[in-house]
């Protein structure tokens, strides 16, 4: 059976539990995640799931409620129904009910890699031997995953999706004399995961960065490299683009104004061919390519079908589980390269020819690997706090001198990427892969006039 | 064919694959959320999943497999594929390892429960968080949030030891928020503290919160706030209330004292710890004042339970002794790689995750003081009230906070509202400068603390008090 069939079968279900007049949206997600982990130097944990989760929304008489179940038997799947039809009769009403999604064509298909989908144990555990050899003896950590995911979406207004994709990642670190350095990738195929190369990666990190120095807090130039740039995309994904809070007035994003410098174009897209996901969300809204800022003018938010209702919009695909509380998500949030360039390894700590292009071109400044921890003070300014790890330099006439011990930085994030703010954009986007929920970074290196380091970490 | 029956399934199969030792977890969990916002319900969800998951230890290597499938053929299946998960660890193997005993308990356990928060009518529930972010709204608030959350989760654990342990735990919990906005910032007030209180108990935890009372005064403090001079920067004496101090000890001790964390195992990601194992029982983490607990057995709190997810049976013991660093929370593996004769503290965000290092409630004892003594006792400093951020380094040394709220505090007096407040310093530093504690121990509940990799949230609790430090460095801004 597959996962529409299993959502054609609830919505049978809901009809004849609920009658014709309830609104009905079901999503069934079957996932097969794979993490081999690695810690000092070796697998200590591998884990494995197949999980299928069935996502119910009702909306009766006014009221709305929403229940899910990973138990798909045919009592399960009962269960599940009569569960939501009673909370859906006892719920207070929901005046913002945006109603369903109406039948729309997919803009594209996701992509799958058979072999990934099948990938077993011994597969990733290749990756992970690979990754330490390549790090010559230093103690390394990290993980290999793989996740197949095939979705299904039907309503009772007539729309049906259903698509699948992979995902191959891999995040590692080398630890040398008490200094990290990380490499991380994510792609489709497994196949295009070279745990050599990576090892290799970031041991060359952890090796220059033996004996760091101590520099004083202050507002420095820097570069950040494309692991440090996802977690700009991902504050501004969340905090700044998010439909919710810009129509409560709790995000800085302005549309229509000129809020980032003229060489920010960030876009999101899951149809672009180094994207993770299925092109449809939640709600069973066909995600398309949405431009959220445009040569440094906020152009658009993102929406579900809520928020759009809240806001006068369209939805523009982005619900995921828990959007109607927290915002609609750019969970494939790209900052589009400058000149484009094929990167190439480079000897010491830059993660390849595309940042140490921009590396060269500072005159006194600081190169971040990592960000890390990094919380908002307040969601309007987009105020954050966190610290760098995994390899920082000091760059003085476009030459990495020498390692510097982690900072703490307190930095308004739309402000160091404002008007006049951006001296460069690398080349080469990389994709990077989600911690937590299903999301896929891709970025290049950002050369910055400022970021705003407001101590140090050491103890 | 019972839930036990389904785990002793996925344990003989993984014996029989070639596991020297196996445990399966079944559960079943009910979640239910409601949300509200500015006296509309905003959100309804109510989830039921269940499932199995199998531990297998091959030589000195481990998988895990998990599937929501609670048949037999499944379970079989599923410790089959542990133990050949774990068999393909062993091609990039890691040193010998061990368990310390535990005694192969065969138990029932339930934490204690007045009202069944899922029986309590939805109608009910909705009408409560309706009200009070009613009573924010007509206050002031541009936004007003409410929020509550029900775990209902039933375990089977079976180990090839003998363990065959059956626990029903329920936990809820509830909190408000209201946010001014004003041209270029937000202000946000929070109660009982950021995202609620919670607790292992029943519907009874959210009643004695009065939401409702409490929603004017959230509303108009955030609409004061936006008025309110900034914190001052500088280094001064610094006094947080209990809710703020219970996330200080999660970050900079509870998360510092984890084994898995000390040993290296969450390098690459959650991080390692800046303490030494061989400075154990010698280290001075903090003043004299600071005796931290753990303790998984405190009625109500949100990281008890009877049993871990390794059948280990929930006990007290000392992290922290008159300001030495005595104790760490371990696993039955770690545990035996530190040398340790004691474990307890291993637990798995549902049956999908790996049983994994997690804080149980991790929280201070109480002190001599009150907080109007500690106030009484201030000749100038700041009173922090309340989380709005958090950060800290990945060895646990290097925090920064924000909290919503802050007063001054002069000539023993609160004085002037503060807006945008935030404290940084490094953990031993900060704990070493604590010289005043407070008796009023409350045993926060945190539902979100994240760790691991396949991501698991953690739900912990934290007796903590408030308190005053020295010499602390406030007001940083961006």
């Amino acid at each position: 059976m597959t996962e529409l069939d299993v959502a054609g079968q609830v919505l049978d279900l809901v009809k004849g539990a609920a009658g014709a007049q309830t609104e009905a949206a079901v999503t069934v997600d079957r996932a097969v995640l794979s993490l081999t982990r690695f810690a000092n130097s070796y697998i200590h944990q591998n884990v494995a799931e197949d999980t299928t989760t069935v996502r119910l929304q009702l909306h009766s008489d006014g009221r709305t409620a929403t229940g899910t179940t990973t138990i798909t038997t045919p009592d399960g799947l009962r269960g599940l129904v009569e569960r939501t039809v009673q909370a859906v009769e006892l719920s207070p009403p929901d005046k913002g009910w945006p109603g369903l999604a109406a039948p729309m064509p997919l803009a594209g298909a996701s992509r799958v890699d058979a072999d990934t989908a099948a990938a077993g144990p011994a597969e990733r555990a290749e990756r992970v031997r690979s990754f330490v050899d390549a790090a010559g003896g230093m103690e390394t950590a990290g993980y290999c995953r793989t996740t197949w995911l095939s979705a299904a979406f039907a309503n009772t207004a007539g729309q049906t999706a259903a698509g699948e994709c992979t995902e191959a990642a891999m995040d590692g670190i080398a630890r040398h004399a008490g200094a990290d350095g990380v490499a991380r990738h994510a792609a489709t195929a497994l196949s295009d995961v070279d745990g050599a190369i990576l090892g290799a990666r970031a041991a060359a990190k952890a090796r220059a960065s033996t004996d760091p120095v101590e520099l004083p807090p202050d507002r420095y130039e820097v570069v950040l490299e494309p692991t440090a740039v996802a977690d700009l995309l991902h504050n501004l994904a969340f905090w700044g683009f998010n439909g919710k809070l810009h129509a409560q007035r709790r995000s800085f994003a302005a549309l229509g104004e000129t809020q980032f410098d003229s060489s920010v174009t960030i876009v999101d897209d899951v149809l672009d061919t180094d994207e993770m996901g299925v092109p449809f969300d939640v709600e069973g809204t066909a995600k398309r390519r949405l431009v959220l800022v445009d040569a440094g003018v906020t152009r658009a938010v993102t929406h579900d079908r809520r928020s759009a209702r809240e806001a006068g919009a369209e939805s523009t695909g982005h619900a995921i589980p828990g959007s109607s509380s927290f915002g609609p998500i750019a969970v494939n949030a790209r900052l589009l390269p400058g000149a484009p360039s094929a990167p190439t390894e480079v000897d010491g700590p830059a993660v390849d020819s595309s940042v140490a292009a921009l590396v060269g071109g500072m005159r006194r400044g600081v190169l971040v690997s990592d960000l890390w921890y990094t919380r908002v003070l307040d969601p309007k300014t987009l105020a954050v706090t966190g610290l760098t790890r995994n390899g920082v330099w000091l760059v003085e006439n476009g030459e990495i001198v020498r390692p510097v011990r982690n900072f703490r930085f307190t930095q308004l994030y739309p402000q160091a990427l404002g008007p006049g703010a951006v001296i460069g954009i690398g080349g080469h986007p990389a994709a990077l892969p989600g911690s937590w929920a299903a999301e896929r970074m891709t970025a290049p290196a950002l050369h910055l006039a400022s970021w705003h380091f407001t101590g140090g970490a050491s103890g | 064919m019972t839930q036990f029956d389904v785990a002793v399934s996925a344990v003989e199969a993984a014996l029989a694959a070639g596991a020297r030792y196996a445990d399966a977890r079944v559960m079943h969990r009910q979640y239910e959320s409601m949300s509200a916002r500015n006296g509309e319900i905003e959100n309804l969800t109510s989830d039921e999943n269940a499932g199995i998951g199998v531990r297998a230890l091959v030589g000195s290597s481990w998988g895990f497999f998990a599937v929501p499938t609670l048949s037999d053929a499944a379970a079989r299946d599923a410790g089959a594929r542990a133990a050949a998960i774990a068999s393909a660890s062993a091609s990039v193997p890691g040193p010998a390892v061990d368990l310390v005993p535990t005694a192969a308990s065969v138990d029932s356990w339930a934490s204690e429960c007045l009202r069944d928060p899922l029986s309590v009518s939805l109608s009910d529930k909705g009408d409560l968080l309706v009200a009070a972010t009613a009573a924010m709204r007509a206050s002031g608030a541009d936004q007003a949030e409410g929020l509550y959350q029900i775990w209902d989760t039933h375990k089977w654990f079976v180990s090839s030891e003998g363990h065959r342990i059956d626990q029903h735990i329920r936990e809820c919990g509830a909190g408000i928020s209201a946010t001014a906005i004003g041209d270029g910032e937000t202000q946000r007030r929070s109660y009982p503290s950021y995202r609620g209180h919670y607790g292992t108990r029943g519907w009874e935890l959210v009643e004695e919160l009065d939401l409702v009372a409490h929603a004017p005064r959230m509303a108009e403090e955030a609409r004061a706030l936006l008025s309110a001079p900034v914190c001052p920067e500088g280094t001064t004496t610094l006094i947080l209330g209990g809710e703020q101090l219970a996330l200080q000890i999660h970050e900079s001790v509870g998360h510092a004292i984890e084994l898995d964390r000390i040993l290296g195992w969450e390098a690459a990601y959650a991080g390692t710890s800046w303490l030494d194992l061989a400075r154990i029982g010698a280290l001075q983490y903090g003043s004299e004042l600071m005796n931290i607990a753990i303790d998984p057995t405190i009625p109500g709190a949100l990281g008890s339970f009877g049993y871990d997810d390794e059948g280990t049976r929930a006990a007290a013991r000392d992290a922290v002794r008159e300001g030495t660093w005595v104790g760490v929370l371990a696993g039955r593996d770690s545990a035996a790689v530190a040398g340790l004769d004691y474990a307890g503290s291993v637990r798995a965000d549902g049956w999908a995750r790996l049983p994994m290092v997690r804080m149980t409630n991790v929280g201070l004892r109480p002190g001599p003081h009150t907080l109007d003594e500690i106030v009484a006792a201030t000749d100038d400093g700041v009173y922090l009230e309340t989380n709005r951020s958090w950060s800290i380094d990945d060895k646990r040394l290097n925090f920064q906070f924000g909290t919503e709220i802050g007063w001054e505090v002069k000539n023993g007096k609160l004085g002037r509202m503060l807006r945008n407040p935030t404290y940084t310093g490094i953990g031993p530093v900060f704990w070493r400068s604590m010289d005043m504690l407070s008796s009023e121990i409350v045993p926060w509940g945190t539902p979100n603390c994240g760790k691991g990799q396949p991501g698991q949230v953690g739900h912990t609790g934290h007796p903590a008090a408030p308190a005053r430090f020295t010499n602390v460095r406030v007001g940083v801004r961006a």
